[in-house]
Order: structure tokens, then C-alpha cells, then sequence
């Protein structure tokens, strides 16, 4: 086996119910962490006030691509059956815009639901498929049963010890390392 | 560890085996042996689709008076049965049904698979699938021609695309965090690379679930108006030409009525099966049965409603022709159908008032069967009857499908249930995130801390 540094990136404190990370996360709130995060198996509701988050901005994102989609529609169906492509059809004008609604209606909810898509995957960062908490082997608890919080080593406030002792007093039994393997060790 | 949450902790680790157990064991025989018969049948509808290719739309049933026959009443028919699982899955979500949890994975997936059956319909009815994509798309040609935006059946094209591809992105984001769970319980390695990559490396972030609930919402909120504008566009396809019987104001709302009607029977169809084939007895139980049947018997009303209005209008409009359609509906040669359709869709689901037969497999079974039958025959009704006896007739013909459409139709039900027998094996087929979010003691402040 090549030589291998293994680096502490931060801290998994592992709880078993949602109450005790509630209260644990508003003490790590309290403590004036920034780069943190609670991992949960499904949504737990109350977290995010714990946490000091505010609204999520993906409706913004949804409601401009939306807008941008009603716009898309009139210029395109303005430009190809008005300007590019004129046929009269049942003496009715060229810009008979009612005709062009249903249109400007389902491209506002196709654009506004991509990018809604779309925010989801650049906000949430999903398409990282290794991370130091992937490779713990927590992940397995935490997407069955197991609540936890990470504190990331790189936050002004961390320290091994004080980290450690702050998840301890607010009720975590079970702090564990989190560590990156770096190196000549990994795998290419 | 507390008592509450170790029931919690054994709760949770027991919800995840329940329901990924299909997911994750062998194939039974049972399994084996359905999809080796609806993957025939699917090979079925491709010889059919070929077939016409090759020899051309001539192989089918439709003639000069009815150019509209099989084709589209099985598109319309496919398109309708998605529609309740939009329903399921956005409207009751945004009014907090929570029962919606147990069926709204499946009836998602029934949407999808829907639409996929519904749009081959209409793709090869063009005759030359191949070059559709500027037919029906507002894309650049050789011809140096753009699609009429004024025709409501290019709103249908953008409507039907549209609403394939919201579903699937909405179903794509309901499955994610259970794909990560899927890939943490995997043992082999193809299905930890698989399901790996699905899930997109979800890890349960609550800044991630924040983003996601907040999406689901809004996904939620788009769907809902989107579901409604589906059906009612299709029903402009008949509703603003000016055939005796298609003309009518009431298409859009009696077609969505008639959307829900038939999707709500499909769903009892499938979930009947699912629940026993793979014992999510407990999951799915007659308590959701019996909501979905207060559904269907709400909708089955507002389907006769609208049968009478539209019997009372065309009598009252005082047009001759508007009236002999309605009469030749119901007293022509295709009568037996008209009356078909009256039987399984108005006088059947009546049995539904009675709540033993809501909450009984056996009893309701025959009952959501012939629910299904009647909505494939009210489509076939309103095109075939309207088409084949219109204002001249000189021009007046009969319509009788040939081994093609029928190998078409019967061939589109295969592919459907092959693709759903599919989802069952490889994917959660309840939602394992909804349900733990659910779960006695799963919300904070739930328990005794009150």
C-alpha cells in the first residue's frame, strides 16, 4: 500500500431522533457556525429556523424562466406565422394573438418547471458523487434512520476539541471524525 | 437512545425494507411470467407500428368519412388515464392530503408510462414517424415552412410534450432522495454504480431538502393548472372544428371530468394488483381504496352531467344536424356503443355509493374494469359516431377496425404494463422519504416534549 494522509475535514455528530438535532443545530446556530449543515432521511420540518436559513430562492428562479418562456412563445410563434411564413387562414389577421395563448401558457410552465429542475441540481450541488461524507459510511444511516450534523473544518469557529465538546453538551452521543483521504494514496 | 426513538430508529430502518424490498430481491416467478406476456404483447404493438409503416396507414380501419378512428381514441384514452396521477400527485399535494403518500409514486409513474403509449398514437398516424419532427415541431426544414400556431392541434403537440416532460421531471425529483437510499442499502456493485449515479449524489443536506421541498411545491403548483390545460386542449382538437357533436363549449371541463374519471380507475386497477404482487398491503390499505373511489363516483356524476347537457343543448340549439348527432349517437348503428359507454361510466359506478363494495377487492375490481372499458368507448363514441354521419350523406360511411388497430390498441396496453411492471422491480414504488416524513414521532415536537 502507497503512503496515505488522512486529513480531518470537520465533525459527524450522529443523532437518533429529530428532536435532539433540533436542538443540537440551535446550539451550533447559537455558536455562530457558517459552514455546517444537518443531514436528515427525509425533510424535518422546524429545521430550517433551527438551522438560521432563510427561504429557499428557487420560486424566484422558477417565476423569471417562466416569463422568459411566455416571451419565447410570442416571439416565436409571432416571428414564424406573422413575419416569416404569413398564411391567412379563415380571414382572420395575421396577429390573431388569442390563437397564440395555449402556446405562451405551456412554454411558461415547461421553462419554469426545467429550470426549476435545473436550480435544484446547482443549489442542492447534486452531481458530486464523492465527498468526505459520502465516503464515511454515515451516508448509509443517514439516508435510512439516523439524523446528523456536520461541521465543516474550514469554519472560523472550528476546533476539533471545542466542535466536539459544543455537539457532546447539546446531547450527541456519537461524534465522529470526518476524514479525506489526500495524497499519493488515491486511486487513479 | 431514548424509547421513543429507538421505536423511531426501528420504524424508519423498517418503512425502507418494506418498501425496497422488490427493488432489491430476485424476480419472482410471478413477476417472470406477467412481463414475459406483456412484453409479448408490447412486441405486438411494435410488429403493428412497423407494419404501418411499411404498408402505410391504409392497414387501418379509417376511411374518407371517419379519418379520425382508433388512433385517437386511443390517444385521448391514454392521455386521460395520466391525468389522475397528476392529480395525485400535485392537486393533492397542494391541499395536504396526506394520504396521497402511499399511491402518489405509482400513480406518477402511471402518468409517465401513459403519455409515453399516448404520443406514439398521434406519431404514427402521421404515417412517416420520421419526419414528424418538423410536422410537429416548430423546427427549421428544407421545405422552408413553419407549423401553424393557430391550429389547436399544434397546441396539443406543445400541451402533450409539455406535460411528458413536467411529469418526468417531477417524478426525476420525487425519486431522488429514495435513489440515494437505494444506493446506500446496494450490496452489488452495478447497482451501487447505477443507482449512484440516479441519485445524483443526494446526501440528505437539510440546505438540499430545502431547495427540494420548496421545488416540489412549485412543481406542484405548475402541474396543477398544467394537468387541467392538457385535457382541455385536446378537447379543442374536436371543440374548435365545426363537426355536429365535437362543436361544444362544455369540451374542456367534461374532459377533464372524464380525464380524472378514467385515470382514478386505472390507478384502483393497477394498485389493486401492485399491493397484492408485492405485499404493500399495509402500505396501500382500503382506506385509500375507499378515497379513490369517493373520486371516481364524484367524477363518474360530472361525466353524465355531462352526457345530458350535451343532449339538452343540442336539442335546444334548435340545429338540425346538432340534433341528428346526438340521436344518431344514441339510436344509429354504433348505439351499442353510445349505450356501452352510458352503462359502464354513468350506471355502474353507482355500486360505488355503497362502502362495502368501495373497500372490497372482489367487489370493486369488475366495477373499475368496466370504468375503464366505458372511457375507452366514450372516446370512441365521440369521434367515430360524430365522423361517420356528418352534414352530407353522399359522404357518410361505416367504420370497422382491422387486425392492425386492434393489434395496436391491445399492443399499447402491453407496453404500458411492461413499463410499469419495470418501474415496480427497479424503483420505489411508494415514496420512502414521504412516508418517513409521515411516521408518528417523525416530526420534531411531536412527542412527549409537547
Amino acid at each position: 500500500m502507497t503512503s496515505e494522509t488522512r486529513k480531518t475535514v470537520g465533525l459527524v455528530g450522529l443523532f437518533d431522533d429529530p428532536d435532539s438535532l433540533m436542538k443540537a443545530a440551535e446550539a451550533c446556530r447559537d455558536a455562530g457556525f457558517r459552514k455546517w449543515d444537518c443531514h436528515t432521511p427525509y425533510p424535518v420540518h422546524g429545521l430550517d429556523r433551527a438551522m438560521g436559513m432563510g427561504p429557499s430562492p428557487v420560486p424566484y428562479v422558477t417565476i423569471t424562466a417562466g416569463f422568459i418562456g411566455i416571451g419565447v412563445a410570442l416571439l416565436m410563434q409571432g416571428w414564424m406565422d406573422v413575419i416569416d411564413y404569413p398564411i391567412r387562414i379563415g380571414g382572420k389577421p395575421l396577429w390573431s394573438w388569442p390563437a397564440f395563448v395555449p402556446i405562451c401558457f405551456e412554454l411558461f410552465v415547461l421553462f419554469a418547471a426545467g429550470s426549476t429542475l435545473g436550480a435544484v441540481l446547482f443549489m442542492c450541488r447534486l452531481g458530486r458523487f464523492h465527498s468526505p461524507l459520502h465516503d464515511s459510511g454515515v451516508m448509509a444511516d443517514i439516508t435510512s434512520s439516523r439524523f446528523a450534523i456536520v461541521l465543516d473544518a474550514e469554519d472560523s469557529k472550528f476546533s476539533p476539541q471545542a466542535s466536539e465538546e459544543l455537539l457532546r453538551k447539546a446531547g450527541c452521543t456519537d461524534v465522529r471524525p470526518l476524514v479525506e483521504n489526500t495524497g499519493e494514496g488515491e486511486a487513479h | 437512545m431514548s424509547q421513543e426513538a429507538a421505536v423511531l430508529t426501528a420504524e424508519l430502518k423498517r418503512l425502507d425494507d418494506d418498501i425496497l424490498k422488490p427493488a432489491e430481491s430476485f424476480p419472482t416467478a410471478r413477476w417472470a411470467a406477467c412481463i414475459t406476456f406483456t412484453g409479448m404483447l408490447a412486441g405486438v404493438f411494435g410488429f403493428c407500428f412497423l407494419w404501418t409503416v411499411f404498408k402505410g396507414i391504409g392497414t387501418w380501419g379509417n376511411n374518407n368519412a371517419v379519418g379520425w378512428a382508433w388512433d385517437i381514441t386511443n390517444f385521448v384514452f391514454w392521455i386521460g388515464i395520466g391525468h389522475a396521477g397528476t392529480l395525485i400527485s400535485a392537486i393533492l399535494h397542494l391541499l395536504r392530503q396526506k394520504w396521497r403518500t402511499s399511491i402518489a409514486r405509482f400513480a406518477e409513474a402511471m402518468t409517465l408510462f401513459a403519455v409515453i403509449c399516448a404520443m406514439q398514437f398521434p406519431l404514427i398516424h402521421t404515417g412517416r414517424p420520421w419526419l414528424a419532427w418538423y410536422w410537429l415541431l416548430p423546427l427549421p426544414n428544407p421545405n422552408g415552412i413553419w407549423v401553424n400556431f393557430r391550429s389547436p392541434l399544434m397546441w396539443d403537440v406543445f400541451a402533450v410534450s409539455t406535460y411528458g416532460t413536467v411529469s418526468a421531471m417531477f417524478w426525476y425529483i420525487g425519486l431522488l432522495p429514495d435513489l440515494a437510499t437505494l444506493r446506500d442499502r446496494a450490496t452489488h456493485g452495478i447497482r451501487k454504480v447505477v443507482y449512484g449515479i440516479l441519485s445524483l449524489g443526494w446526501n440528505g443536506s437539510n440546505r438540499a431538502w430545502s431547495h427540494y421541498e420548496k421545488a416540489y411545491l412549485l412543481f406542484a403548483g405548475l402541474s396543477t393548472p398544467l394537468v387541467l390545460s392538457v385535457h382541455s386542449v385536446v378537447s379543442f382538437d374536436f371543440a374548435v372544428s365545426i363537426v355536429p357533436g365535437w362543436h361544444t363549449t362544455i369540451f374542456p371541463p367534461y374532459f377533464v371530468a372524464g380525464a380524472i374519471f378514467s385515470g382514478f380507475a386505472m390507478v384502483a386497477t393497477l394498485v389493486i394488483i401492485l399491493r397484492k404482487m408485492f405485499h404493500l398491503e399495509h402500505r396501500i390499505t382500503e382506506d385509500h381504496l375507499d378515497v379513490m373511489n369517493k373520486v371516481t363516483i364524484a367524477t363518474s356524476m360530472m361525466v353524465g352531467y355531462a352526457y345530458l347537457t350535451e343532449i339538452f343543448i343540442a336539442w335546444y340549439s334548435g340545429v338540425a344536424y346538432e340534433r341528428y348527432a346526438f340521436m344518431n349517437r344514441a339510436m344509429g348503428p354504433y348505439a351499442w356503443a353510445y349505450w356501452t359507454m352510458v352503462t359502464c361510466n354513468v350506471v355502474v359506478p353507482q355500486l360505488l355509493w355503497f362502502r362495502k363494495i368501495r373497500r372490497s377487492v372482489i367487489l370493486l375490481y369488475p366495477v373499475v374494469i368496466l370504468i375503464n372499458v366505458g372511457m375507452w368507448f366514450e372516446r370512441f363514441v365521440i369521434i367515430v359516431t360524430s365522423l361517420h354521419r356528418r352534414s352530407l350523406p353522399s359522404a357518410w360511411d361505416m367504420f370497422s377496425p382491422t387486425w392492425v388497430d386492434i393489434g395496436l390498441f391491445v399492443g399499447s396496453i402491453g407496453l404500458f404494463l411492461t413499463l410499469i411492471l419495470l418501474f415496480c422491480r427497479f424503483l420505489p414504488t411508494v415514496s420512502v422519504s414521504e412516508s418517513k416524513a409521515i411516521l408518528p414521532g417523525a416530526a420534531p415536537g411531536g412527542g412527549h416534549h409537547d
